[in-house]
């Protein structure tokens, strides 16, 4: 018994020591006035400008991102398919995703793009619906010619422009994909004698009526929770946020590492040594340093951005959990790297290409990297890509099952690096009993 | 007296450079003990592995009865350790860097802040204890560092050159705590290639040179040893050659040993005043002007000189 409750003593005093050094770690950490910078300032810096750059703090938005975008709609065309545009950017298919206003000028609708005040103005030329479909009194029932609906886009608004211009490219796909089956079909009547070439227009223009008529889903805002429920958004900034963040998550992990080094260096490894405190009770303690520092880092700046650009984290022990398994992955980064490295300067330029590359495969920029499927593969290897996924499934209405496997791969990652650390460490001779 | 430390013929190896070749010494408990010796002779290894920082390669030593290669956490509770580089977090402030220390030998609670405040007074840093030690002075720091070898009471303390380029007051100021813990109780293993710090701190010194311990004893024995040698130290001007003065003077009867170093000759002789009349002929007749001439009682610095031919500050 006595035994037992000695036993546990032991345990706990070597516990202590792993807290002793970290909180010493992260103490440190906190007084870097440079290290400050680029663990807090940094990434808000960056999520801002970019939310900036993305269009994510224009228009009249209500802070939820990707809706309520903005558009000016002139429509000239007095026919049906330029009333059914019209009708599709203020169906209930598009939901909250745009925000047309109508106007009657080209002129006055370029100038609101100009001016900053929308993504884009769409313009009907007149006569549009009668260059598809072929006209009462036209007897071969081709249509009369080509007109083109102008995208006038504004570029401070990239991602609200593409937006718009998707609406009505997929718009204006379907639209030429029914014009050319309704040629066809019209050719292969007459040529088979079943219909007239004096009905042809008549036929061709019902044809077009049955093509274009109502209902005509063009964008479809997907649903994951049940009907009755409020459509969730993914707010661009639920992808920057955390990308940043973990993109200088790797910076501290890394900094971390460095550390170890340092405390060589600077001869309070050895005094430590000296100390009652085993090495493995020193490597120990420096993981806990440098995952209490991760761990601070992330909660502050999901917690700020949370606060700075009023999103939304959801599900708070879904929160919590990603956050502790984001710092657990990354921590493990960090180990491997200062084991991996002799200097502590090899560190720090070794550290700064891991955090761009894994910035880059992980997503941290967002999807503006087209990567080969090898390369996203690859990004599999980085915290970045599954706290990212886990953050942003989160902030959509996910809870903490929806992203447990993403919870579960961070900590196997984090167990693996770790091993894989020990064994450099004791390889290269920095672990010796 | 029984023995704080006693090494038995440790030696470090590093491939084919023996940097200590088996040493063998003892300390007494409330001993005062120094390793003189100049820089590069081993002192700081020895240290290193009595105070199990690494393994020697052969040989062992035992500290409060524990041998330091098979039961180091048994000894590195008994033994405190002052490196010769400061060992010390610059960002975090003195009384914080004691705590963290402290915490790392198992102390907590009130008896740790306790001992804190205890530490800071012993060296004089109370109402500094709240800066960081960024801001501190160099002694400032150094006695920090002092005081970090303290918190948990050793039984024997080891200080690896504690006053190397410091200023003069803040070396008094070294020199007069580790008296103090001595007088204490404290049992000191003292490295230096100071010869006055070895005279005025020990109760016993062992020189030890290329790793091994050519001499062993009270001041007066190892003066003893060389047969009660006096020292003349002959300062020449900056543009003579002390070297050619010194081959020179080898000629002079009854002189034992020379050396040149630093613009001076100095060198060992049963009595030197009686050499001194032979000694300015010789340096006249060879062309080389004398600015000013010290005769020095038997030292460690003639010890030193008669064991190895060479000056202690080469």
């Amino acid at each position: 018994m006595w035994l037992a409750a000695f036993a546990r003593g032991i345990e706990i005093e070597v516990m202590k020591k792993l807290f002793i050094i970290g909180i010493k770690d992260l103490t440190l950490a906190l007084r870097d006035r440079a290290a400050l910078i680029l663990m807090f300032a940094a990434p808000l810096v960056l999520t801002l400008g970019l939310g900036l750059v993305t269009g994510r703090f224009s228009g009249q938005s209500d802070n939820n991102g990707l809706r309520d975008i903005p558009v000016v709609l002139v429509n000239q065309d007095d026919g049906r398919i330029g009333a059914e545009l019209v009708n599709v950017f203020t169906s209930p298919d598009v939901g909250t995703l745009v925000k047309p206003i109508s106007d009657t000028d080209p002129a006055v609708a370029r100038k609101r793009v100009d001016d900053d005040k929308v993504a884009a103005a769409v313009i009907i030329p007149a006569g549009y619906s009668a260059s598809i479909i072929p006209a009462a009194n036209n007897a071969s029932g081709v249509p009369a010619g080509d007109k083109k609906i102008e995208i006038y886009v504004n570029p401070a608004q990239p991602v609200g422009a593409g937006v718009i211009r998707s609406i009505v490219d997929e718009f204006v796909a379907r639209v030429q994909a029914g014009r050319v089956s309704g040629l066809i079909a019209i050719t292969l009547l007459i040529e088979n004698g079943l219909l007239k070439p004096a009905d042809a227009a008549a036929y061709g223009q019902d044809f077009g009526r049955r093509q274009n008529g109502p209902a005509q889903t063009i964008i479809t805002v997907r649903r994951t929770s049940d009907a009755g429920t409020p459509p969730p958004t993914v707010d661009i900034l639920a992808v920057l946020a955390p990308g940043m963040a973990l993109l200088f998550l790797m910076y501290t992990v890394t900094r971390g590492g460095a550390t170890l080094l340092a405390e060589r260096d600077n001869g309070t490894l050895a005094r430590m040594l000296v100390t009652p405190t085993s090495a493995t009770q020193i490597i120990g303690g420096k993981v806990i340093g440098i995952f209490l520092t991760a761990v601070v880092q992330v909660a502050v700046l999901i917690v700020g951005s949370g606060l700075l650009f009023n999103l939304h984290w959801g599900d708070p022990i879904g929160v919590a959990a990603l956050v502790l398994a984001v710092a657990a992955g990354a921590t493990g980064w960090g180990m491997v790297i200062a084991a991996f490295a002799r200097t502590t300067a090899m560190v720090g330029s070794l550290g700064a290409a891991v955090m761009l590359m894994f910035g880059v495969l992980g997503g941290s920029f967002g999807d503006n990297f087209p990567l080969p499927d090898f390369l996203l593969a690859l990004g599999k290897i980085t915290p970045n890509a599954w706290g990212i996924k886990g953050f942003t499934g989160l902030a959509s209405g996910g809870v903490l099952g929806d992203v447990l496997p993403n919870i579960i791969a961070l900590c196997v990652m984090a167990v693996a690096l770790f091993a894989v650390s020990v064994w450099l460490f004791r390889r290269n001779g920095f672990i010796k009993q | 007296m029984s023995g704080i430390l006693e090494a038995h013929n440790i030696a470090k190896s590093y491939g084919d450079f023996k940097a200590v070749k088996g040493v063998t010494f003892g300390i007494e408990d409330g001993e005062i003990f120094s390793l003189l010796g100049p820089n590069g002779a081993g002192k700081t290894t020895t240290i290193s592995m009595l105070s199990t920082l690494f393994a020697p390669t052969s040989g062992d030593a035992t500290i409060g009865g524990h041998s330091v290669t098979k039961e180091s956490m048994a000894v590195r509770r008994i033994i405190g350790v002052v490196p010769q580089d400061l060992a010390l977090y610059e960002d975090l402030t003195g009384r914080e860097n004691l705590s963290f220390w402290g915490q790392m030998y198992g102390l907590g609670g009130a008896a740790l802040k306790a001992r804190v405040s205890e530490v800071l007074e012993q060296v004089g840093l109370t109402d500094k204890g709240n800066q960081r030690i960024k801001t501190y002075s160099g002694g400032m720091k150094r006695r920090v560092n002092i005081g970090v070898g303290l918190l948990h009471k050793p039984r024997l303390l080891f200080m690896d050159e504690p006053t190397v380029g410091i200023d003069p007051q803040s070396r008094r100021a070294i020199l007069d705590t580790v008296k103090d813990l001595n007088r204490q109780g404290m049992s000191v293993l003292y490295t230096t290639h100071y010869m006055e710090e070895a005279q005025e701190l020990s109760h016993r010194i062992g020189i030890i040179d290329h790793g091994e311990l050519i001499a062993l004893g009270t001041l007066q024995e190892l003066t003893r040893s060389i047969g009660e040698l006096e020292t003349l130290r002959l300062h020449v001007t900056e543009d003579a050659d002390a070297g050619r003065l010194a081959e020179a003077l080898r000629t002079i009867p009854g002189v034992t040993r020379v050396d040149a170093a630093d613009h001076q000759a100095v060198l060992t002789a049963p009595d030197a005043e009686e050499a001194l009349p032979a000694v300015v002929s010789k340096a006249n007749e060879i062309g080389i002007k004398i600015r000013s001439i010290d005769i020095e009682e038997p030292n460690l610095e003639a010890v030193f000189l008669n064991l190895t031919g060479r000056a202690l500050r080469d």
